[in-house]
């Protein structure tokens, strides 16, 4: 049992303390007085509290950035924190990305400045050299009220890629990480509550079977904010994102199957190999910090109606595999969800992977988020179709998975058969528009009116026949 | 600016003067997270942290309040209810009606009843939720348009008339009548409110607060706690944004703070959280719009009747002003030949709302442009034509508002050229008819608009400010005014007014924090006015302290004071040449004061309310701006493909600033429009008050291709250095993001019918209005 933990900070190891295991990071910031790091929204929507993680991944140093406002501190074991305090040379001199910003005038209020450095931190380590479109995608996450973001993006384009300090430091920070790296479970107790981290999946399932009612954290980009804004307390806390077994992504030869604790960051581009569409959708539903962060599994699990992962994992036909002491169960992901926020998970039961049978050549497959604000935004609408054909062009089967129209992500199985069996055409989508109609009642409220998400519901299998005819039937995001 | 700056002695050219592009002066501290902003400050011992109470009604009678929990609650030092307010709870910045905490009845979902003071943030939002309050409901109006049948108003209607319109109406050869609606706006500073009240000896109190309008605060402090105003010191050195949301509102967080730090004899800090924020601080006004307009077969306006009906909430704040700022600008840069404008301020029980960039002017001008649009389409003209047909004349000739003033720099005509040919309107406007017919799910659309704009508070005593210069023996000089900094650069351009008056390099030249002790009974940072009013005032006390200079050396020097010429960091007297710094130590020694006030009033403007007549603007700012837009017709989502700006600053202090705002107010403008949606449920409960439901723009939603070019042109009025005021002008400029989405969805009516299709234009506006030209279509 341990109270404190080890942080890699301005190239020194630090112990710290943990008073208490759901402290955010942000909150511990200003609290010790680096107060350069801002509390915008305390919800990782808006960026203003942008730091970037450090850890060894294949060797080399990777660069994470996260919000600070919904991280727990104690994930912060065994990590490198950089914020904007460290940027500056020991000669008080700018970073690169610094003096980008200041030469493109990218300032105005300065207040989401400390956070926008940070992603642009991270992006230059990343993504050297990135252009106009990974830029955007960068920022996604930082809200900025005052600049109009032309200059922001200017900086992105000007800050260079040559070697910064960082770099010349790389091997001896993979030195100082590895001295640090913990080999068995952290478990942190203290009068606030309890913190565990095991590292393999069979500690992880003894951890939640003895600790039933335990709240299991991955990314904490939802678990963060019941802590932010519901003002809840948990305890105890189990964090699955120090289990190795838990991360991994395996390519078999008829499916993918994802670890639960996978980031988005590290599914996204295997999903988008194999679903071109799914990987647009992943990039626009959450910003970089928060795929930084945020897991499949905790959006499967947590089983939000509004997650965006869910329509598309339906249609896909993807399965759920749950651990319970080792006893392992798995089911279709549309059986899982019962009602809002009411799943089949059974106490002491976790998610461990998922399933996502690998596509056709007969097959086609597409995912539409329609929402107010094209980036990071809620969806009011989620939608995914996968159509499969035969030969003669017959519908073989129809698969349409839907969000954020009702309490629980779902199957349209009216939609699907009113296309199978018969020839991919208007007649068929015409039927299946009809089929929506009739089969969907869906919400109302600040995000849209019943009437236009079940207008949208039927459209976008419209804009799916559009495009399987290869129309053009979406505006473009630009780069 | 940078240490040492009055060391350094191998001075050459000014650096830093006037129409220098020279970065904001914080912007090195932004990026390294060294701009302290209240929050940031250290925290004295003792500091207790405050969480509000909030109303879970739109409008009931309070018929108890328990606090005794949340007094006994863990780390609480003090719980305060109206009942505990020592001097006057009513803090109606100029018309009572503004409760620091609601004493008997809530007037919206959300107004704070008690504060909890705590030694710790947790413990304080732990203990508020104690808090019991037994309510007794009451029917709640929550929409302007009900508040208009109803004539419940927060202050009465005015109207502005010119000619006859009644006659004028009936003789028109078209005519047409309608209504339309558009959405508020929340400021969404990135900033939230903060107040650090820290009790000094007598009583006195300094308090931090992030406000535009730091000498307001001052005095409602005092008045709450029953103090006289020199026991009240107000600091701001800078706030994470503004844009009008902080001019009345930090009020209630810095007397909330105040109360509670003069009760416990401890610093208190009290900062909303983003929802609270969001739930308890008025935005900017919605509006309902009913209209009646006449025109000729070329679509010039020939008559208007116009109502402009605001939401103001359940207070009067600044919503009489902004109302009238409404009227003052529904004819945007038209000319209205005979009209009659009716303003009506709207109560609601939802929250007071408040200023917001433009302060109704933008909400004016998206009426009249909704007319000018209508007309155009129903005549099948293309839109451009009829604004340009509309435009006022100068010298004489169609050059008067409706209220009564005469537009004397009227450079709309020449802008609108210089865009259509810049821009290329005619060119692409055919290249989206061809677009359109070939592509049936995307339809193209554009729009060219003007933006003329009334610089001056229309009250006009507030057009005053005043500065105090203070010159070192070194040479270097520490500036402060009444102007306070959100971001839009008010201390880095009047510094550089400040550098080129005395030929001094900016370096030389630190800001300081506004504070109401150095200048007292200043005016908001609003209204445009910030550099224009505290510009002058700082030349005017740079100027006092040169003249005294010049009258020394040339006296010193046996010269004419004509001999002495200030350039470039030195001083020349005849045939002598100093470093400006041997100037300062010489005079100095000679006993010749180096300090001075400065102080400035704008000439020329006057207003008759009651008459609804005169020159409220001491002249006007104009911009013009060309978007592009693409809907998606089966779902409503839309993008901007290009965007050609084109702005009036006048002789610019600072082209780099001045572009800052212009995009960023562009921007704004058009998050305001299109995808920002402030939405009550029927129980009056604001359900998107954080950045998870309410959506402001990101890099992404700005136009692939933006093209911002300064218009040259010198302000015919006797301005600072000829400029014009930048900071809310260019918001307007995103109207013209509206209208192309309008030009979208009329192309799926082949442009024969005039769409619906009221702001903001999200896709689900978008949709339903593609959806109900299909269906007249169809039918």
């Amino acid at each position: 049992m341990t109270q404190g933990i080890r942080v890699l900070m301005g190239g020194e190891v630090r112990t710290v303390p943990v008073a208490d295991p759901c402290e955010t990071v942000l909150e511990w910031l200003r609290r010790t007085g680096r107060v350069g790091t801002k509390e915008g929204c305390a919800e990782g929507d808006c960026g203003a509290c942008t730091v970037v993680l450090g850890e060894e991944r294949d060797g080399r140093l990777r660069y994470r950035a996260v919000n600070a406002c919904i991280q727990f501190l104690p994930t912060l074991d065994g990590r490198q924190l950089i914020t904007v305090e460290d940027l500056k040379g020991p000669d008080g001199a700018l970073h690169p990305v610094q003096q980008a910003m200041v030469d493109a005038h990218g300032s105005q209020c300065g207040f989401c400045t400390p956070g926008i450095v940070m992603s642009l931190f991270a992006l230059r380590h990343e993504a050297p050299g990135a252009d106009r479109e990974t830029a955007m995608d960068a920022l996604a996450g930082n809200l900025c009220r005052c600049t109009g973001y032309r200059p922001i993006l200017d900086a992105a384009a000007a800050m260079g890629t040559a070697p910064d300090a960082f770099d010349a430091r790389e091997g001896a920070t993979l030195a100082l990480l590895r001295s640090i790296r913990r080999d068995g479970a952290l478990a942190v107790e203290t009068e606030e509550g309890r913190f565990h981290a095991p590292r393999t999946v069979d500690e992880l399932a003894a951890v939640l079977v003895a600790n039933p009612d335990a709240t299991i954290l991955a990314g904490g980009t939802d678990v963060g904010l019941w802590v932010t804004k519901q003002h809840r307390r948990l305890d105890p806390v189990v964090f699955v994102g120090e289990v190795a077994g838990l991360a991994t992504i395996v390519e078999g030869p008829d499916a993918i199957d994802v670890g639960a604790g996978a980031s988005w960051t590290d599914v996204m581009p295997v999903l988008a190999r194999h679903w071109p569409s799914l990987g647009e959708l992943l990039r626009r539903f959450a910003s970089v910090q928060i795929r930084n962060t945020g897991t499949l599994g905790g959006n499967v699990a947590n089983g939000s109606p509004i997650g965006d992962g869910m329509p598309a994992l339906i249609a896909l036909g993807a399965t759920l595999v749950f651990n319970r002491g080792g006893e392992r169960r798995e089911i279709a992901i549309e059986d899982h969800y019962l009602a809002y926020r009411r799943t089949t998970l059974r106490s002491g039961e976790f998610l461990e992977r998922v399933r996502i049978p690998l596509p056709r050549p007969d097959q086609t497959f597409v995912t539409y988020k329609v929402s107010k604000r094209f980036d990071q935004d809620i969806s009011a609408v989620c939608a995914a179709f996968r159509l499969t054909r035969g030969p003669d062009g017959t519908v073989t089967d129809f698969r349409a998975g839907y969000g954020g129209m009702a309490a629980i992500p779902f199957r349209a199985r009216g939609v699907e058969a009113a296309v199978v069996g018969r020839p991919w055409g208007l007649d068929a989508v015409t039927a299946a528009m009809a089929a929506a109609q009739a089969e969907m009642s869906p919400i109302d409220d600040m995000r849209a009116s019943a009437a236009y998400r079940r207008m949208v519901a039927r459209n976008l299998l419209l804009r799916f026949h559009h495009e399987t005819r290869g129309h053009v039937a979406r505006v473009a995001s630009h780069g | 600016m940078a240490d040492g700056g009055g060391i350094r002695r191998d001075r050459g050219p000014l650096k830093g003067g006037v129409g220098a592009s020279v970065p904001h002066d914080s912007a090195a501290k932004h990026v390294a997270g060294e701009a302290i902003y209240i929050d940031d400050i250290p925290e004295l011992p003792g500091t207790l942290h405050v969480a509000p109470h909030l109303s879970v009604h739109a409008h009931a009678r309070i018929l108890s309040v328990d606090v005794s929990a949340a007094r006994a609650a863990p780390g609480v030092r003090a719980v305060i209810t109206a009942g505990d307010v020592p001097g006057d709870i009513d803090i109606g910045p100029v018309f009572p009606g503004d409760p620091v905490l609601a004493d008997g009845l809530v007037q919206f979902h959300g107004q704070p009843i008690a504060a909890v003071a705590a030694d710790t943030l947790k413990q304080a939002r732990a203990a508020a939720a104690l808090v019991r309050v037994e309510y007794e409901p009451l029917p709640a109006v929550l929409t302007a348009e009900e508040a208009l049948e109803k004539r419940f108003f927060v202050s009465p209607s005015l109207t502005m008339r010119r000619g006859g319109p009644e006659a004028a109406l009936a003789a028109a050869p078209h005519r047409m009548a309608g209504t339309m609606v558009m959405g508020g706006q929340d400021h969404f500073y990135l900033e939230g409110m903060i107040a650090y009240a820290q009790p000094r000896e007598d009583g006195d109190l300094l308090v931090f607060s992030s406000t535009q309008h730091p000498s307001e605060v001052q005095h409602l402090i005092a008045r709450c706690l029953g103090l006289a105003d020199h026991a009240v010191t107000v600091e701001v050195r800078r706030m994470g944004g503004g844009f009008g949301g902080k001019e009345t509102q930090p009020a209630q967080i810095a007397c909330i703070a105040s109360i509670l730090a003069a009760r416990t004899r401890r610093p208190v800090k009290f900062r909303l959280d983003r929802d609270d924020d969001m739930i308890m601080t008025g935005k900017r006004h919605d509006f309902f719009v009913r209209y009646d307009v006449g025109h000729d077969a070329d679509g010039r306006i020939l008559a208007l009747d116009m109502d402009l009906a605001g939401r103001c909430g359940f207070s009067p704040d600044l919503s009489n002003a902004i109302v009238d700022r409404a009227m003052f600008h529904a004819d945007n840069g038209y000319f209205l030949p005979h009209a009659e404008v009716r303003g009506h301020r709207c109560k609601t029980h939802t929250v007071s709302n408040t200023a917001f960039r433009g302060f109704g002017g933008p909400q004016g001008m998206v009426a009249i442009e909704h007319v000018v649009d209508r007309i155009a389409r129903s005549l099948g003209r293309d839109p451009l034509d009829v604004r340009k047909a509309n435009l006022y004349g100068r010298d004489g000739v169609r050059d008067v508002t409706h209220y009564g003033m005469s537009v004397e720099d009227n450079v709309l005509p020449e802008m609108l050229d210089e865009l259509e040919r810049s821009s290329d309107y005619r060119a692409r406007r055919r290249a989206i008819d061809a677009f359109n017919r070939e592509s049936p799910v995307l339809k193209r659309g554009i729009a060219l608009t003007p933006v003329k704009f009334g610089i001056s508070f229309t009250a006009t005593h507030l057009n005053q400010a005043g500065a105090l210069v203070l010159v070192y023996q070194d040479g270097t000089v520490q500036l402060n005014h009444g102007g306070t900094e959100m971001g839009q650069g008010v201390y880095v351009k009047v510094a550089q007014v400040v550098a080129e008056t005395f030929q001094i390099d900016l370096d030389r030249i630190r800001i300081t924090a506004t504070n109401t002790g150095k200048v007292p009974n200043t005016s908001p940072t609003a209204a445009s006015a910030g550099t224009d009013l505290n510009g002058m005032a700082a030349r005017d006390g740079a100027i006092q302290i040169r003249n005294r200079l010049t009258h020394f050396l040339a006296e010193r020097f046996g010269t004419a004071p004509d001999a002495v010429a200030f350039k470039d960091n030195k001083v020349r007297v005849g045939d002598h040449v100093m470093a400006f710094e041997d100037v300062t130590r010489m005079a100095y020694m000679a006993r010749i004061s180096l300090s001075a006030t400065g102080f400035y009033r704008t000439p020329k403007i006057w207003w008759d309310r009651s008459a609804a007549h005169g020159r409220p603007f001491y002249y006007f700012a104009y911009g013009a701006a060309a978007t592009e837009a693409e809907i998606d017709t089966l779902t409503g989502e839309s993008r901007f493909l290009r965007a050609d700006v084109l702005h009036d600053v006048g002789h610019s202090i600072n082209p780099a600033i001045d572009i800052g705002q212009i995009e960023g107010g562009f921007v704004q403008g058009i998050g305001w429009l299109t995808m920002e949606e402030l939405w009550w449920d029927a129980a009056g409960r604001l359900r998107t008050h954080a950045p998870s439901t309410y959506k402001i723009p990101t890099a992404r939603d700005v136009p692939a291709d933006l093209r911002v070019s300064l218009f040259a042109n010198a302000n015919r009025e006797d301005t600072i250095h000829r400029s014009k005021a930048v900071g809310e002008p260019p918001l307007m400029l995103g109207i013209s993001a509206w209208l192309a989405l309008r030009d979208a969805v009329a192309a799926v009516g082949e442009h024969r019918l005039v769409p619906d299709l009221d702001a903001p234009a999200t896709p689900e506006r978008v949709l339903m209005a593609c959806e109900a030209l299909r269906a007249r279509m169809a039918g």
